[in-house]
C-alpha cells in the first residue's frame, strides 16, 4: 500500500522548476529523465479573464527519496520547493491535511 | 568514496549568477563539490533553493569553463587563445594599462560590469586604485536597473525602502512584531522567477499564503497577475501616469494618512497640485487600464492598514525612470506605510557594513585626492547629466559608448570588463557597441565561460571563481553573510583576489595596510564587531540588533539621523516628496509622466509600420541574463529563445505555434520560436533577452550565433531621460513579426 505520499498545494505552485532540478541532482538523472515534471496550463475563465495554473506530477522515476528518508531528510523536491507548497508524510495524515485546503493534490506512490 | 563534509555558505553571483542572499549547503567530497542543498538554518530561504543553485555541480565542473588565464594569439574574433600563467597575465595587464595611463590618463580606461551583483566592490577597488573614475554598466542604457529607483528614494526619504516580508527579523513570519501586508502592489515584477536586489522573490508568495492580497501592475498575464485581486494590465512604459493617477485618487478622496502627512511629509501641497494634473480618465487613456480598476486598486491600497509595494526594473526602463520611481514612492509616503510592519520597511545594509567605501573621506584616504578631482572633472556624462554628477559614482553608459566612437572630449583606449557579456547581453544598440569596442587598444576580461564578448574583444582573459570557490561577504540588506571557499577549480580566482592583486600593483601605498583580502573584509566588517572568521563561526550569518538596522518606526525612535533626533535623514527631517535635491540639480522637483519615445502617440508613422510593442527583459528562473545556456539541467527546460504571441495576432500574421519567426524593425531582425499564448495582449509580444548559443561556433563572424538572437540589437538608444538615469527602451520598442522565408533565415 502507498504508505507515504506527497501533498501539493496547487494554489501556490508557480511552475518554478526547482523541484525538477532537485530531483535530477538527488538522483543524478541526466537530461530527459526526472521523477517529477511541472506542467503549465493557461486558459480563459467564463468572465473572459486569463488564468495560469501550474502543477507537478510524479513519474515512475520517483522513489520518494528513500535514501533521504533513511537520513531523516525530506525528499529533495519537497525541501527545496521555492514556495514551500509541497509536503511529505504518511498518506493518511496528508489526506486530512489536503481536506483543509481549497485546492490540493495528494500523490500516493509506491516505489518499486 | 571519501567522507562528505557539509558547509553552509551564501549564494552570491558567479555560479547562480544572481543578486544572491540565500543560504545553501555545499556537500564536498575529496575536495570536489558533489551537491548543493538549501540551508534550513538560514532565515532568508529557510532551506529552499532554486534551479540554478541546485545545478551548481554542472556549472562548476562544466567542460567549457575557463580554468586558466588566456592570451589572445590570433586576430580579435578569431577565437585563438593560449593558456598563460597568472603572473604573466597580470604583468601584461599592468604593462598595457600602465602605458595607457601614462600616455592618455587613467580616465582612458573604462571599468565595465553587468548588473549590480558582487562586482561593485572589487571593480571600483581596482578602477580607483588605477585612477579611473569611469566605472560603468556599459550598454545598460540609462543605467536602467535599480539606480533610478535608488536615486528617487535616497533624495526623498534619505534611505532606501523595500516591501516588508519580515526579512529583517530573525524569526521571520513567526515574529509577533510582523504583520502580513494586507495588499502588496507587485509593480513590474514576476517574483516567482527572480531574487532581485537583496530580495527573495518567493517571499511575496509566502505573504500570499499568509493572507496578503495582490495588486498586479503587469502588461502580461502571469501566474501572479492571474491570482491578483486587481490586475492592472498596463501599457508598457506608462507607469508614471498610473502612479500619479493613483496618487491623485488617494489625495482627492482624502484616503491618505493625514497624521503621517502632517507630521512627517514635506511638500504635500505641491504634490497634490501635480497629481491633480492626472485625472483618472486621462490616466486610463494613457495606460489602457479601465478607470474603475485604477480607482479600485488605489482605494484598496490606501485603505489597507498596512500595504507594501514590490517594484521591478520596468520602472527604471520607463522614460524618465527616476521621476516614475519618485511618483511611486509618493504612494507609500502619503499612505504612511513607511517602516511599519507589512509596509515599506527601511532597508539598511546589515550592521551598517558596506562592501566598499562610499564617502569622499574614505576615498581620499585610499586613493588620493586626485581621484576625487577626476571623479568630478573627467567622469563621463557627469557634465551632461545632473544625476551622474550628484548621485553615485557611475559614468554614463550612453555617453561612454559615443565617446569611444568620437574620442571627444578625450579618447577611451582600454576596457576592464568583469563578468559582463556586454555584446550578448545588456547593450542596447548592441552592434554599435560591438563596432565601437573593437577600436579599443586593450581589453581584459574576467569571466567563467567564453561568450560573444570574450570572443569578439578579449586580449587577456582571467578565469573567475564561483561562490563555492571563493571567500567573500555580503551585507546587502540583511543578514550579513560570509561566503567561504571550499573547493578549487583549475587556477580560478575570486574577483576580489584578482582585483586586489592588480590594484596593489597600481596603488601600493594606498593599499599597503591589507596583506590579504580577508584583512580587507575584516576592516569593512568592523562596525559589526565581528571578523570574517567570527561570522563564519556563528554559522555564516547575523542580523542587525535593535537600533538603526532593525525595524520598525525608526523615524520616531531617532534611529535614522546623525543627530539622534526623531525624523528622517533629510535636511528637513521629513520625507521630502517635493524633491529639493532634484530642484538643486536643475531637475523637476515633482514627479511627471513622459510618453515612451516610440509609440502610437509619439511616432504614429513608425507605429503604422511596426504596430507591436515588444517587451523584453523578463526573467527566466532557469537562466540569469545571458548565462547558463550551457547547463544541461537548465537548458533542457527552456531549449530555445521564444516569443509570446497572442492567438489573434498569430492568426493575423499566419504564424503557427513552434514556427521560427523574425522580430524586426528598422534596426534589424532577430529569430525567435513562436509560442502562441494568452499571456500577452494582441498588440504586445514578449521575448527574453540574453540569448546566444554556447554550443555554436564561437569565432567570428558567428560569435555563438549572437546576431541571430541578440534582441538588444533592435533596441534603440540612447536612454530617454533628462536626469540621465532610466529610460532604456527595453520594454517599449516597436516591432513587427515576419515569417522566415526559405533561405531567408
Ligand atoms: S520525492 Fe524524490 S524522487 Fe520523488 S520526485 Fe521528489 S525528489 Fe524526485
Ligand atoms: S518547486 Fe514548488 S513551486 Fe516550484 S514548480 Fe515545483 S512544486 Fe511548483
Ligand atoms: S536566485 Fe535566489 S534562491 Fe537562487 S541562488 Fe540566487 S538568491 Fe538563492
Amino acid at each position: 500500500m502507498a504508505k507515504y505520499g506527497i501533498l501539493i498545494d496547487t494554489d501556490f505552485c508557480t511552475g518554478c522548476h526547482t523541484c525538477e532540478v532537485a530531483c535530477q541532482q538527488e538522483h543524478d538523472y541526466p537530461v530527459g529523465l526526472n521523477g517529477i515534471k511541472v506542467t503549465e496550463y493557461e486558459y480563459k475563465l467564463a468572465n473572459g479573464k486569463v488564468k495560469i495554473d501550474c502543477i507537478p506530477f510524479l513519474t515512475d522515476l520517483c522513489d520518494l527519496c528513500m535514501g533521504r528518508q533513511a537520513d531523516g531528510e525530506r525528499p529533495s523536491c519537497v525541501k527545496h520547493c521555492q514556495t514551500a507548497c509541497m509536503y511529505f508524510g504518511l498518506t493518511s495524515d496528508l489526506a486530512i491535511e489536503a481536506a483543509s485546503r481549497p485546492r490540493a493534490v495528494l500523490y500516493t506512490h509506491t516505489p518499486k | 568514496m571519501g567522507k562528505i563534509d557539509v558547509y553552509p555558505t551564501t549564494a552570491w553571483s558567479a555560479g547562480t549568477g544572481c543578486h544572491g542572499g540565500c543560504g545553501q549547503n555545499l556537500f564536498v567530497e575529496d575536495g570536489r563539490l558533489v551537491k548543493v542543498e538549501g540551508n534550513e538554518d538560514h532565515p532568508w530561504n529557510q532551506g529552499r533553493s532554486c534551479p540554478r543553485a541546485l545545478a551548481m555541480t554542472q556549472y562548476v565542473y562544466h567542460e567549457d569553463r575557463i580554468t586558466q588565464p588566456q592570451i589572445r594569439v590570433g586576430e580579435r574574433g578569431e577565437g585563438k587563445f593560449e593558456p598563460i600563467s597568472w603572473d604573466e597575465a597580470l604583468d601584461i595587464c599592468e604593462e598595457r594599462m600602465g602605458k595607457i595611463r601614462d600616455e592618455h590618463g587613467a580616465e582612458s580606461v573604462i571599468f565595465v560590469q553587468g548588473t549590480g551583483r558582487d562586482i561593485g566592490g572589487p571593480i571600483t577597488f581596482l578602477a580607483y586604485s588605477y585612477g579611473s573614475p569611469n566605472w560603468v554598466q556599459l550598454g545598460l542604457s540609462g543605467h536602467s536597473c535599480y539606480t533610478p529607483r535608488l536615486g528617487a528614494m535616497k533624495t526623498t526619504l534619505g534611505e532606501f525602502a523595500v516591501a516588508d516580508c519580515s526579512q529583517f527579523l530573525e524569526k521571520r513570519y513567526e515574529d509577533p512584531e510582523w504583520e502580513a501586508p494586507e495588499y502588496i502592489i507587485v509593480w513590474g515584477q514576476n517574483p516567482p522567477n527572480t531574487c532581485p536586489d537583496g530580495f527573495y522573490g518567493p517571499w511575496i508568495v509566502d505573504c500570499m499564503q499568509r493572507g496578503s492580497k495582490i495588486i498586479s501592475v503587469d502588461p502580461r498575464n502571469t501566474w501572479m497577475s492571474t491570482r491578483a485581486e486587481y490586475h492592472l494590465q498596463i501599457r508598457p512604459g506608462t507607469d508614471g501616469a498610473l502612479a500619479l493617477g493613483m496618487l491623485n485618487i488617494i489625495i482627492e478622496e482624502e484616503i491618505y494618512d493625514k497624521d503621517f502627512v502632517e507630521k512627517w511629509v514635506d511638500g504635500f501641497d505641491a504634490i497634490k497640485e501635480r497629481a491633480a494634473e492626472y485625472p483618472v480618465d486621462k490616466v486610463a487613456a494613457i495606460t489602457e487600464i479601465p478607470a474603475a480598476d485604477i480607482q479600485a486598486a488605489a482605494r484598496a491600497y490606501a485603505n489597507a492598514k498596512q500595504a507594501a509595494i514590490q517594484w521591478g526594473v520596468p520602472i527604471d526602463m520607463c522614460p524618465d525612470g527616476t521621476a516614475v520611481a519618485h511618483a511611486i514612492s509618493c504612494l507609500w509616503t502619503v499612505t504612511g506605510n513607511i517602516d511599519i510592519p507589512g509596509g515599506q520597511v527601511i532597508a539598511k545594509p546589515a550592521f551598517g557594513v558596506t562592501a566598499y567605501p562610499f564617502s569622499s573621506e574614505e576615498l581620499i584616504e585610499l586613493y588620493g585626492k586626485d581621484l576625487i578631482t577626476r571623479m568630478n572633472e573627467k567622469r563621463i556624462g557627469a557634465d551632461v547629466y545632473p544625476m551622474y554628477k550628484h548621485f553615485r559614482g557611475w559614468a554614463s553608459p550612453d555617453v561612454t559608448i559615443e565617446q569611444i566612437e568620437t574620442g571627444d572630449p578625450y579618447p577611451i583606449k582600454g576596457a576592464w570588463i568583469q563578468t559582463a557579456n556586454v555584446i550578448g547581453g545588456q547593450a542596447a544598440r548592441a552592434k554599435f557597441h560591438y563596432d565601437a569596442m573593437k577600436k579599443l587598444d586593450f581589453v581584459a576580461i574576467v569571466d567563467l565561460f567564453h561568450n560573444p564578448t570574450t570572443m569578439a574583444l578579449a586580449d587577456i582573459i582571467l578565469p573567475a571563481a564561483t561562490f563555492p570557490e571563493k571567500n567573500s561577504f555580503r551585507s546587502w540588506w540583511t543578514p550579513m553573510d560570509s561566503i567561504k571557499k571550499r573547493v578549487q577549480v583549475g587556477e580560478c580566482r575570486s574577483d576580489w583576489e584578482i582585483n586586489f592583486e592588480l590594484a596593489k600593483r597600481f596603488n601600493p601605498e594606498g593599499l599597503q595596510r591589507w596583506a590579504t583580502v580577508i584583512d580587507y573584509f575584516d576592516e569593512r566588517m568592523e562596525p559589526s564587531g565581528m571578523t570574517f572568521e567570527d561570522l563564519e563561526a556563528k554559522g555564516g550569518w547575523a542580523m542587525s540588533p535593535e537600533g538603526p538596522g532593525r525595524p520598525y518606526r525608526r523615524y520616531e525612535k531617532g534611529h535614522l539621523r546623525a543627530d539622534g533626533k526623531p525624523g528622517f535623514n533629510t535636511p528637513s527631517g521629513k520625507v521630502e516628496i517635493y524633491n529639493k535635491s532634484f530642484e538643486e540639480w536643475g531637475m523637476d522637483p515633482l514627479p511627471f509622466y513622459t510618453e515612451p519615445p516610440q509609440s502610437e502617440a509619439s511616432t504614429p508613422d513608425l507605429f503604422k509600420k511596426y504596430p507591436l510593442v515588444m517587451i523584453t527583459g523578463a526573467r527566466s528562473n532557469l537562466f540569469f541574463h545571458s548565462e547558463h545556456r550551457q547547463i544541461p539541467w537548465l537548458r533542457e527546460k527552456e531549449p530555445d529563445p521564444t516569443v509570446e504571441i497572442h492567438p489573434d495576432t498569430a492568426k493575423e500574421y499566419n504564424i503557427y505555434d513552434g514556427e521560427w519567426v523574425h522580430l524586426e524593425n528598422d534596426m534589424g531582425h532577430i529569430k525567435r520560436k513562436a509560442v502562441i499564448s494568452l499571456k500577452v495582449k494582441p498588440n504586445h509580444v514578449q521575448t527574453l533577452h540574453g540569448w546566444f548559443k554556447p554550443e555554436a561556433e564561437g569565432a567570428e563572424p558567428n560569435l555563438f550565433n549572437v546576431w541571430d538572437y541578440q534582441v538588444n540589437q533592435i533596441i534603440p538608444g540612447p536612454q530617454a531621460s533628462k536626469s540621465g538615469f532610466g529610460g532604456g527602451q527595453y520594454k517599449t520598442t516597436l516591432v513587427r513579426l515576419a515569417k522566415i522565408t526559405e533561405g531567408g533565415a
